[in-house]
């Protein structure tokens, strides 16, 4: 679904932000910001600090992977430099003094590294990072060490979920030193069957080499979830156009939907998407939508004071109309001879 | 079972940990256990976690006395213990003891790999290009090949600053050939 490349970078003079008190903080933003600003690839973009930007804001900004939970949390002295369309971020004092990230849509790690790698080379000329023949780039945390580099993707697998293969290849990408995680990262669920694979470690290889590896782990992911709906559709075709029809059914009918249900069942609709069961809907519609319903967004939409029953009437009347010309979905004949 | 530590009372406490796919096992008793900071399931999870048991030792040095501190910033062993996280760059140095194990075991190898700032690029690739120059040297002196070891002098020699570079390599090829022939001649000696 979506791919990015996240680099941590320090300051050499400075305590990290975790440890430093708020002067030291303060100081840090300031050297950094300005230099993050005049780089070519921020010439539209935005800059504000973390005390500037509301809870609302901030929780929108989340939701759309462009910061961190831990990042939503800070106020004085943190940062976040962001251009327009969305492709860099850069948070400053998270728990690094920077971290700046390239997203881009759908499978690209490889091209989303060649950015960054170019945005931080401009930057060095800038800045004073810390740096150890040794160790390499320097981190708050150790299990950033070296390159500082983060590599990942989101993907959205529900045939691997509905086939249940999805926790043996979760061990076997554990195996390889690489972490899956749900949608939010660290420590939260795979809500909508999105997960998000990346790297663990950063010493010791370099950085072509760990993307060159996530790139060719991940293409065979991708390869495992079209073998798995492909299987499905052969074998139990009955069973998903099952629970495509349903989740369409609920979708386009519900009055009140929260949105964790919403997610799990546009899965299903994107799943049908791609499966070619709704002619003429794009899967933009369903990825559009996966943003759009969740709790900031549509709050942000609608009104800053929404109970979450509101937001469940409101989240069920916008997906309703969105769904509006999407027809029922059109089981292929192939389907109907199976079970 | 006795406690390993006191060997005196009684062990209540057993740890198993892996470390390096070595099974290592500690029995403590309670009182050993509460001094090693594993009565707090909290602090001994993320000590277990963030630490590994290489780190045990650290700890120790720690609690017999000299906590150690880094000289810029002020953070100590526990402050780590704590947080998993490192005060400023220069803490790096300053536990690099505590650390390096747990580098090990945390990642693919102990050493960077990868991107250089392009300003520091130079420095490093002499500075590598130059510690393999000296092992060659060291190796032709023990070998007795001067001629193959002022050569390696001279290329060491553009590498580094000239000055620098020509003081450490004369002393030390000088005092290698010494060390291994002291009766070694005058003549020979000019010619590096």
């Amino acid at each position: 679904m979506s791919s990015r490349v996240r680099l941590a970078r320090n300051l050499r003079d400075l305590s990290f932000p975790g440890w430093a008190k708020k002067p030291e903080r303060v100081k840090a933003l300031e050297m950094i910001l300005p230099a993050v600003c005049a780089l070519p690839e921020m010439s539209d973009s935005f800059a504000e600090a973390m005390d500037n930007l509301t809870a609302l804001d901030k929780q929108i900004l989340v939701e759309r992977h462009l910061i961190s939970r831990e990042h939503a949390a800070k106020n004085i002295g943190s940062g976040l430099v962001l251009n327009r369309t969305e492709t860099f971020s850069v948070m400053i004092n998270e728990e690094d003094h920077l971290r700046m990230q390239a997203l881009r849509p759908g499978f690209q790690i490889r091209e989303a590294w060649t950015a960054i790698d170019k945005f931080d080379s401009a930057l060095e000329k800038k800045l004073n990072y810390a740096f150890d023949n040794e160790l390499g780039y320097l981190t708050a945390c150790p299990t950033n060490l070296g390159t500082g580099i983060r590599v990942s993707a989101m993907l959205h697998l529900p045939g691997l979920v509905l086939a249940e293969q999805i926790n043996p290849i979760i061990q076997s990408v554990n195996k390889l030193g690489l972490a899956v995680r749900g949608l939010y990262g660290e420590g939260t669920e795979a809500l909508g069957n999105v997960f998000q694979v990346s790297n663990q470690m950063t010493l010791g290889e370099s950085e072509t080499v760990i993307v060159e590896r996530l790139e060719k782990v991940m293409a065979q992911i991708i390869e495992h979830e079209e073998n798995a709906r492909q299987t499905l559709l052969e074998k139990k075709p009955k069973v998903v156009f099952n629970h495509i029809g349903r989740a369409y059914g609920i979708l386009a009918n519900a009055h009140s939907i929260s949105s964790k249900e919403t997610m799990n069942l546009l899965s299903l609709l994107r799943l049908g998407v791609d499966m070619e069961l709704f002619p003429g809907a794009q899967r933009s519609l369903v990825d559009e939508l996966f943003l759009i319903t969740q709790p900031a967004h549509l709050q942000k939409q609608v009104s800053d004071k929404l109970s979450a029953e509101e937001r469940d009437l409101i989240r069920a009347d916008m997906v309703r109309d969105r769904l509006k010309n999407v027809s029922r979905p059109v089981v292929k004949p192939m389907g109907n001879a199976g079970n | 079972m006795q406690c390993c530590v006191c060997k005196e009372k009684p062990a209540t406490v057993h740890l198993t940990q892996i470390v390096e796919d070595k099974m290592q096992k500690l029995d403590l008793c309670e009182d050993c256990a509460k001094a090693k900071g594993l009565n707090d399931p909290t602090s001994f999870a993320m000590a277990d976690l963030m630490l590994g048991l290489g780190a045990s030792q650290v700890l120790e040095t720690a609690a017999a006395g000299a906590e150690l501190k880094c000289p810029r910033c002020g953070f100590s062993q526990a402050d780590f213990k704590k947080s998993g996280r490192l005060g400023c760059p220069e803490c790096y140095r300053t536990f690099a003891e505590g650390l390096s194990g747990l580098l090990k075991t945390m990642h693919k190898g102990t050493r960077h790999v990868g991107k250089t700032p392009e300003a520091l690029r130079q420095t490093r690739e002499n500075a590598d290009k130059l510690k393999s120059l000296q092992k060659k040297l060291a190796k032709a002196i023990e070998s007795e090949d001067y001629e193959i070891a002022a050569a390696l002098r001279d290329e060491i020699k553009s590498t580094t600053g000239v000055a620098a570079a020509k003081a450490r390599c004369k002393t030390s090829i000088y005092f290698f050939a010494i060390r291994r022939n002291p009766r070694i001649g005058t003549g020979r000696m000019t010619a590096l």
